[in-house]
């Protein structure tokens, strides 16, 4: 049975693009045939991350609309199997997405893939509810910074009520992955802790992903982490993540944190 | 060529929700104001100091019968503060505000007015000040269309909660919960940016983090709890106060708030 992942976070520049990108990545990795969906219109980004900008040639408007067929727009992934995407429209708004176009196109991308993840817009107007409607479950981005927890703390309202999900009376599955995190950084107090952000949004941690300059390489060279390095800090944090997707159990590791553990004995065995 | 510096003063407006008695008079008139006029004989200057407000719609059908109808009570000494059920177009100088939005509120007890046991004379309607125009907010009214038909002993008039609302979720940014008919409970946070608003009093079994108004339809004696005070604002019968003004001493603590005078206290619990 197929699912379809919505990647939102209310602001924007937190990594959601990136997010969908890795998760995809990770997923097809693993053997599953993933679609990743670009949703906001207007200011495509999935394609450039997905090292795919060249080979656009219609979008999610165009088969939405019903100019072009859902197969004539899938660009499959050079590295990967079993990686598709559907981009967006640079040129269109999100007005000219409708509610039963976006569902019969959702439908279609069950039918065909494991895993269908929807890039969400930033924002919590039209194109990131449209984004967010048909999901099974999402996966809410969060910085350890005040403003993107109180965004993403919106958007899990949103979740809770303006989902397909919620609005038949199902309870919609959430998960919260942390990128961007700087252990040392949240030790002097310049960043959020891991704990206090789960203390405020209360949903379940499916990764902890840590700032790094690979995940900026990968952007740049226009390559999901997981595939370019997935041997990497983020590149694990992004597999981790993909698997607990996937419904397998594994310890949680904060970045950073066996540095404390090792500072800890050192600091033990020096007294 | 000189000009007149004059200092700017501030001028504050502030909305505020009264309780009033809503009268709604019914054909034939003058069996209905017979009605009225045997309760005024039992409970002498029940209509005294209270603000009224006339529910015109089975009673008027255009301007000037609303003008007589507010003769016949004026002619009564009561005083009408506002009207409802009235199309907004028959809005004029001479007629009492228009009130629109109106939210029931508790029964009020029918109680003599001590003041009033050796004989009160009636007050003149005419010199009742009328009420603000800039008086926009919903009145919560008290229906008395119906009023009981026994004297009460003296209680308060305003009774408490009526219904509690339990909310077993967090609620997010950007909720807004409004439950004016009583007190509202959370089981978990309130996150910045939510709003809490109650009749009654607000308990937060979590962090207080957003704003929680207590006492929304004029009950002073609302109070505020919270697991974890971090609020944004707080606001108790329309007073409110922002986070600086919290004392810092009780951030991240268990909490509570009230009115004391019309100066809001904070203490910490347990």
């Amino acid at each position: 049975m197929a699912k379809v992942l919505v990647v939102t976070s209310g602001k924007g520049g937190v990594g959601k693009t990136t997010t969908t990108a890795a998760l995809g990545g990770a997923l097809a990795q693993m053997g599953n045939k993933v679609a990743v969906v670009d949703f906001d219109v207007g200011l495509r980004n999935l394609d450039l991350i997905m090292g795919a900008e060249r080979r656009v040639v219609y979008d999610l408007i165009n088969v939405v609309q019903g100019d072009a067929k859902l197969s004539q727009a899938l660009i499959r992934d050079k590295r990967i199997d079993g990686l598709f995407l559907l981009p967006a429209s640079q040129t269109r708004d999100k007005d000219a997405l409708t509610d039963e176009g976006v569902e019969r196109v959702i439908g279609e991308l069950k039918a065909q893939f494991d895993w269908v993840i929807c890039d969400s817009p930033a924002g919590i107007e039209r194109g990131a509810t449209l984004a967010m409607r048909n999901a099974d479950v999402a996966v809410v981005v969060t910085n350890p910074e005040v403003s993107s927890v109180r965004d993403s703390d919106r958007i899990i309202g949103l979740l809770d009520a303006k989902t397909k999900k919620a609005e038949a009376g199902e309870r919609m599955e959430k998960h919260l992955l942390i990128t961007r995190y700087d252990q040392a950084r949240a030790e002097r107090g310049e960043m959020l802790k891991i704990d206090d952000v789960l203390e405020i949004l209360s949903v379940p941690l499916i990764g902890v992903v840590p700032e790094s300059e690979e995940v900026l390489r990968a952007s740049n060279v226009g390559t999901p982490v997981t595939i370019l390095s997935p041997q990497s800090a983020p590149g694990r944090a992004y597999q981790d993540a993909a698997r607990r997707l996937a419904g397998e159990v594994i310890q949680m590791v904060i970045p950073g944190e066996r540095r404390g553990l090792m500072t800890r004995l050192f600091g033990r065995r020096a007294a | 060529m000189t000009i007149a510096v004059r200092p700017s003063v501030p001028v504050r407006i502030r909305g505020r929700s009264y309780l009033a008695l809503v009268l709604t008079p019914e054909a034939p008139l003058d069996a209905w104001f017979h009605g009225l006029d045997n309760l005024a004989e039992k409970a002498p200057g029940f209509f005294r100091r209270r603000p009224v407000v006339v529910d015109a719609s089975r009673a008027a059908t255009n301007r000037a019968e609303l003008k007589a109808l507010m003769a016949t009570f004026g002619a009564r000494g009561i005083r009408v503060v506002g009207l409802d059920g009235v199309q907004p177009s028959w809005a004029a100088p001479e007629l009492p505000p228009i009130f629109v939005g109106g939210r029931d509120g508790a029964d009020p007890t029918l109680v003599a007015d001590p003041a009033d046991a050796d004989g009160g004379a009636p007050i003149d309607a005419a010199s009742a000040p009328a009420a603000p125009a800039a008086e926009r907010t919903p009145v919560p009214a008290a229906p008395a269309g119906a009023p009981p038909a026994e004297l009460a002993p003296p209680t308060a008039t305003a009774a408490a909660s009526q219904t509690s609302l339990v909310i077993a979720e967090p609620v997010r940014s950007g909720m807004s919960v409004f439950h004016p008919t009583g007190d509202v409970t959370v089981i978990g946070s309130v996150a910045s940016g939510a709003e809490i608003v109650a009749g009654g009093s607000i308990h937060v079994y979590g962090a207080l983090r957003g704003r929680a108004m207590a006492g929304c339809a004029g009950l002073a004696g609302a109070r505020i709890f919270c697991r974890r005070m971090e609020a944004e604002l707080l606001a108790i019968d329309g007073l409110y106060r922002t986070a600086e003004d919290i004392p810092p001493e009780l951030e991240g603590r268990p909490a509570q708030a009230w009115l004391e005078h019309d100066l809001m206290r904070f203490s910490a619990l347990g």
